[in-house]
């Protein structure tokens, strides 16, 4: 990174004098405080954030090694064995077509923390993208990504998708995606054309356009790498909310379609009150690694969050 | 003040015309039409259902369809109920708000009530247990997807405990309705009860460590004085707003939430709507929903205004 250091660094000095400008010259003390080592290190000492780390590598390890755990097709059904209880054949029991829930539990764990992170990707680049242009330039360009961020907005977002899910009538899991990231981008934008707004008024981006540098060189080359802190907390916070989305799109019949197995699809057995009060098994399991995934993204960019935000004290 | 106002009215005009139009576009993006059912009945002859499609001006360009939809929205007017034969949509609509409303408003005092005092006890023990123990109910009330909360709420306090009723609105006496609204209520302001919470704490902790709070402390004045005559003012203002944006997520988490506890409201007729492709329904409640939203903005805005001084008015 050839920015020196971030801006808000630069406008906190007052509260915080004991770093001269001459920072820069790395000392041998300074040069182990990189900024990146910097949020490393914060990170690293927030206990939630490093919980939450594990266990997200773990649940996305054990989704992934599904294949190696159980020998079950968690497509393949069995109408003379439903909701089954757990027995040693299968550890969760069966659901209403003979399914068996222990490896939809784990092939289901592959399907939201893919959507989480696909949808995430989609919206992070249109935001940036939309987001530089609109903060940057300001005026026409600005009022015109705004005014269209508000055709997304003015209705409210499940509303939004459900509709949309309806008049596409059939869903596959990268139509569900696209859709579901066409419809998430304006948020993200918005608060990304509020960091470039700011950053484009820092001294750096005078200097940069008084030596003559391009607009796109700006934006890549000064703009972003002051905006990633902002960029990739949004992004966990979009990665943690498309799981809950895609759980309660699933549990009321909206979301990706059978026979792919997904957490809230799983939980939809659970609208049978026979089962939500005779048969836990079935849909407890679910529901608690989606709670315990989300939670630990949450912890994740909450932690990414402090670590990145140059007024927190820890160092 | 006034010119502040009449500002925001005057761009609340536009957006309420863009909530037209984008309902509007989903409708013509829809598959089918309202004869599209008829299709299918031999006894009837396609070319009859031409004309009738002529008649109804559904052979019209978008933007003349456009006209003729908005005037007859204009007068109240949204349009027959596919699924419900023979029911308006708007009467649909009618019947269910009041309970949506009741939903709402029981989740919004579970908010307020557990959210905002959590949040500033949070605050002012910072790093003691409880607020770890206040922080982390934060997190999971965030992490939570509410039909699960719901779930499980039904399996604890209905099923197990017998305590609240698992669905329906009761008989239509205060204290059943209230009854019938306690769990679906809490699990829908729970995720609003978190988020609350953590922006109450944030706030004050930052409103805490400002200059004149410094000042206030050093005249001598008791920590509750400072903290509800000084800190307090301050930082509920933004929650103004947030609660102006609350109608949204309310009325999102409503159609998860009443699907889960039966519970008839406009969430569950919009889900009726959607599960048997019933656009006029659909679109009916969109609009409705867009309307309110807006409204509910417009207000907020001025009453941000009202209470906050300092807002520029330009």
């Amino acid at each position: 990174m050839s920015e020196p250091r971030t801006p808000e660094e630069q406008t906190d000095n007052q509260p915080n004098p004991p770093e001269p400008s001459e920072a820069q010259e790395p000392t041998k003390n300074e040069k182990q405080q990189s900024p990146t080592g910097i949020i490393i290190r914060r990170f690293l000492k927030n206990k939630l954030a490093v919980f939450g780390l594990i266990m997200l590598v773990l649940i996305t390890t054990v989704s992934f090694s599904a294949p190696l755990i159980t020998e079950h097709d968690p497509t393949s059904t069995d109408m003379l064995n439903i909701h089954a209880d757990p027995s040693s054949e299968h550890i969760l029991g069966t659901n209403g077509v003979g399914q068996d829930n222990f490896a939809r539990l784990l092939y289901g764990g592959q399907i939201s923390i893919q959507i989480g992170l696909y949808i995430a990707a989609i919206v992070t680049v249109i935001g940036v993208v939309l987001g530089s242009l609109a903060g940057y330039y300001g005026g026409r360009v600005d009022g015109a990504i705004m005014r269209f961020t508000d055709l997304f907005l003015v209705l409210p977002f499940l509303l939004l998708v459900l509709t949309v899910v309806t008049i596409l009538q059939e869903t596959t899991l990268t139509i569900f995606v696209i859709t579901l990231g066409l419809i998430v981008w304006p948020n993200i934008t918005r608060i990304l054309r509020g960091t470039y707004l700011s950053l484009r008024e820092q001294e750096f981006v005078l200097s940069a356009k008084s030596i003559g540098a391009s607009d796109f060189r700006i934006m890549r080359k000064h703009l972003l790498p002051n905006a990633v802190g902002p960029i990739i907390v949004n992004a966990t916070v979009i990665m943690a909310q498309m799981i809950i989305l895609e759980s309660a799109l699933s549990f009321l019949g909206f979301g990706i379609p059978e026979p792919t197995p997904t957490w809230g699809s799983m939980l939809d057995e659970a609208r049978n009150l026979g089962i939500l009060t005779g048969q836990p098994h079935m849909w407890l399991p679910p529901g608690l690694m989606i709670v315990l995934t989300v939670l630990s993204i949450n912890f994740i960019g909450d932690a990414l969050r402090d670590a990145f935000d140059p007024k927190s004290k820890s160092r | 003040m006034y010119k502040y106002i009449l500002r925001r009215v005057l761009v609340f005009i536009p957006m309420l015309f863009l909530v037209t139009v984008i309902v509007f576009t989903l409708a013509m993006l829809a598959p089918g039409d309202p004869l599209t059912g008829q299709v299918l009945d031999p006894n009837i002859d396609p070319e009859v259902l031409e004309e009738r499609r002529d008649a109804l001006g559904l052979n019209d360009p978008p933007p003349v369809q456009y006209w003729n939809w908005l005037q007859e929205v204009g007068q109240g007017n949204l349009g027959d109920s596919l699924h419900y034969s023979g029911r308006t949509v708007e009467e649909l609509i009618l019947a269910r708000v009041p309970n949506t409303i009741n939903l709402a408003v029981f989740s919004l005092f579970v908010t307020i009530v557990v959210g905002l005092p959590l949040g500033i006890y949070s605050a002012r023990k910072q790093y003691t247990p409880a607020d770890y123990a206040a922080t982390t109910f934060g997190f999971f009330g965030l992490s939570m997807p509410n039909f699960f909360f719901g779930l499980i709420a039904i399996y604890v306090f209905a099923f197990q405990l017998g305590w609240f009723p698992a669905r329906g609105t009761g008989d239509g006496t205060l204290l059943s309705t209230i009854h019938h609204l306690v769990l679906p209520g809490i699990t829908l302001g729970l995720a609003s009860t978190a988020i609350y919470m953590r922006y109450i704490r944030s706030e004050v902790l930052d409103v805490m460590g400002s200059d004149y709070i410094r000042t206030a402390r050093a005249k001598g004045l008791t920590d509750g004085t400072v903290l509800y005559k000084h800190t307090l003012r301050n930082s509920l203002i933004p929650i103004i707003t947030l609660m102006g944006f609350e109608f949204g997520t309310l009325l999102s988490g409503a159609v998860v939430v009443e699907a889960v506890f039966s519970f008839p409201g406009m969430g569950q007729l919009f889900l009726t709507g959607i599960q048997n492709n019933d656009f006029p329904l659909i679109m009916g409640i969109n609009l409705v929903v867009g309307i309110t939203i807006l409204v509910g903005n417009l207000i907020a805005d001025i009453l941000y205004a009202v209470v906050d001084p300092r807002i520029r008015y330009d």
